[in-house]
């Protein structure tokens, strides 16, 4: 089979980015989803705060992800549910993509382009390399939520919550809400990993503690969990000893960070990014590997989906503009700027601008790696300082973004360097 | 007699860090707030806090077998608990369509629980 675009997970990154691409006149085009639904993580996201910046109201998950269903059934758009896709690779210009599913097959797409839309994935237990046997009673958040959530079943009575991810503040609440007692939630950081918003009415609400700098340093029981004990932690991340006590419950969740699932995209060898496990991109978020975009959690986690959506457009837009052209975009372009992240800024997305294929303005994401109070971000053309943006308080869990402008790039001569940091003087 | 109370806003992703100051229970001052929207939150904080609640009610014949539902506004923060337990009661038949109404009026707050998945 050929097709102009296929785009790889039809969650809320695949949505938008082919929608943006069929209303920028790609027609050819497939995407493929794993699960036996479109919409991705959002459907079973049941809680409100959604599309605040894409639809100008608070949305839920599914209602979220049903206002791009709908648009990509208007378009038309072809997707194939409960299908895999198990490799990528490139052969010259062309990409080949071998998916999988119960009524085809194996199947090989060969694809002019390919976005990346493959979402993230839970630090597992496994990944946590936390002591004591293996008993029933251990989720991921994300893993607690769906069985809440879709399949109508209630993993616990008495719960205690690692990690102060949204999910794991999000499932404090909906855990209390069908009946069960949230003992605690514990952050080995010294500071949450969620939006202030979510401790205040997912934790707060409810009189449920946080306890900061604290982590599970046992967990009791053979066949079911029984208990867990806690420590506090010094500034090393270390228990610190004599502080250990012990809480009696039937379950943890897991709520300890999220990681980009990108076994494809290494498949291809696309170059990656070692701090956001995510592609590297460039302005049109394309990847090392000519004609392969990525947007949405798989590029870099993010908090919030009105961005994602944002995002994904300008990959669905970028990769329509790639194949409306008979020579690779990557060809021309000579002139790279590469954004520097230093000082506390821990990562750019894109990392890489090429002023011929910039748009008047471009949105530059990024993510700090503490908790600054009356600070600025500062943004250097070169050693020229061309941004300086006032910012009360910055913290690690929230992502935080500047705009640059091609005409304030343009207008320094042999830029090659952009550097975004924290001003804390 | 001034105090002073401090809340984080909890209508956008913000999270502003809202401080009002009140003057024997009266309140004198907002401060902290981006917008419009936090003073307004604080205000009802301080005499009707309210939220949205999302939950879940159970659906025969269907694809799943629960559906998600919200109140389609804000109800009192006091009534939330005997909403979830309204809700327990609920069973729908297959299919649900986002919007439909689940519970009207629903604890005499006059807001609907209305559906917010479709289920086929």
């Amino acid at each position: 089979m050929d097709k102009d675009l296929v785009i790889i997970g039809g969650g809320p990154a695949g949505l938008a980015a082919a929608v943006a691409a069929k209303e920028a006149g790609v027609n050819d085009l497939l995407i493929l989803e794993r699960d036996n639904k479109l919409g991705g993580i959002l459907n079973q996201c049941i809680h409100n705060g959604f599309g605040l910046h894409t639809f100008k109201e608070e949305l839920t998950g599914p209602e979220y992800a049903a206002r791009f269903i709908v648009r990509a059934k208007e378009l038309e758009i072809p997707y194939k549910l409960e299908t895999m896709v198990v490799d990528i690779s490139a052969d010259g210009d062309a990409k080949i993509v071998t998916y999988m599913n119960r009524e085809e097959g194996l199947v090989v797409v060969r694809a002019k382009a390919v976005i990346l839309c493959m979402g993230c994935r839970e630090r597992s237990r496994g990944a946590l390399n936390i002591p004591g046997y293996r008993p029933a009673g251990i989720y991921t958040a994300g893993t607690a939520q769906r069985y809440v959530n879709i399949e109508g079943r209630m993993p616990g009575k008495e719960v205690v919550i690692l990690g102060s991810g949204d999910i794991g503040l999000i499932m404090a609440r909906r855990m209390t809400f069908e009946g069960a007692k949230v003992k605690l939630v514990a952050e080995l950081m010294p500071y949450s990993g969620g939006l202030k918003r979510n401790i205040a009415q997912c934790l707060n609400d409810f009189d449920i503690p946080l306890l900061l700098s604290h982590t599970v340093v046992d967990i009791k029981g053979k066949e079911r969990v029984e208990a867990v004990v806690i420590a506090e932690v010094d500034e090393k991340s270390k228990p610190i000893p004599g502080t250990e006590q012990e809480i009696k419950c039937d379950t943890l969740l897991l709520s300890c960070g999220l990681i980009p699932e990108n076994e494809l995209s290494n498949a291809l060898g696309v170059e990656m990014n070692r701090v956001t496990n995510g592609p590297l991109v460039n302005e049109s978020l394309e990847t090392s590997v000519p004609g392969v975009f990525a947007c949405g959690n798989v590029l870099h986690v993010h908090d919030l989906v009105d961005y994602v959506s944002e995002e994904a457009t300008q990959a669905g837009k970028k990769a329509a503009e790639y194949l409306g052209k008979s020579e690779a975009v990557n060809a021309g372009g000579d002139k790279k700027i590469v954004i520097k992240a230093v000082d506390g800024v821990r990562y750019t997305v894109p990392s890489i601008i090429r002023l011929d294929h910039m748009e008047d303005r471009q949105v530059v994401r990024f993510r700090v790696g503490a908790v600054y109070k009356k600070v600025a971000i500062q943004v250097l053309a070169g050693d020229k300082e061309i941004m300086n943006l006032k910012k009360q308080a910055l913290a690690p869990g929230e992502m935080e973004q500047v705009i640059l402008r091609k005409s304030v790039l343009e207008s320094i001569p042999d830029l090659s360097e952009v550097t975004v940091r924290v001003k804390t003087d | 007699m001034t105090e002073t109370k401090e809340f984080t806003c909890i209508r956008c992703p913000l999270g502003c860090q809202v401080v009002a100051t009140l003057e024997d229970g009266k309140i004198v001052s907002i401060t902290g707030n981006t917008c419009p929207r936090g003073a307004e939150y604080v205000t009802n904080e301080l005499t009707d806090p309210r939220r949205i609640v999302t939950s879940l009610v159970k659906v025969t014949g269907g694809s799943q077998p629960v559906a998600s539902v919200k109140t389609a506004s804000d109800i009192p923060k006091g009534k939330i608990f005997e909403c979830l337990d309204a809700l327990k009661s609920v069973e729908l038949t297959a299919p649900v369509r986002i919007g439909d109404v689940v519970i009207p009026d629903v604890c005499g707050t006059g807001i609907d629980v209305i559906a917010t998945s479709n289920i086929q």
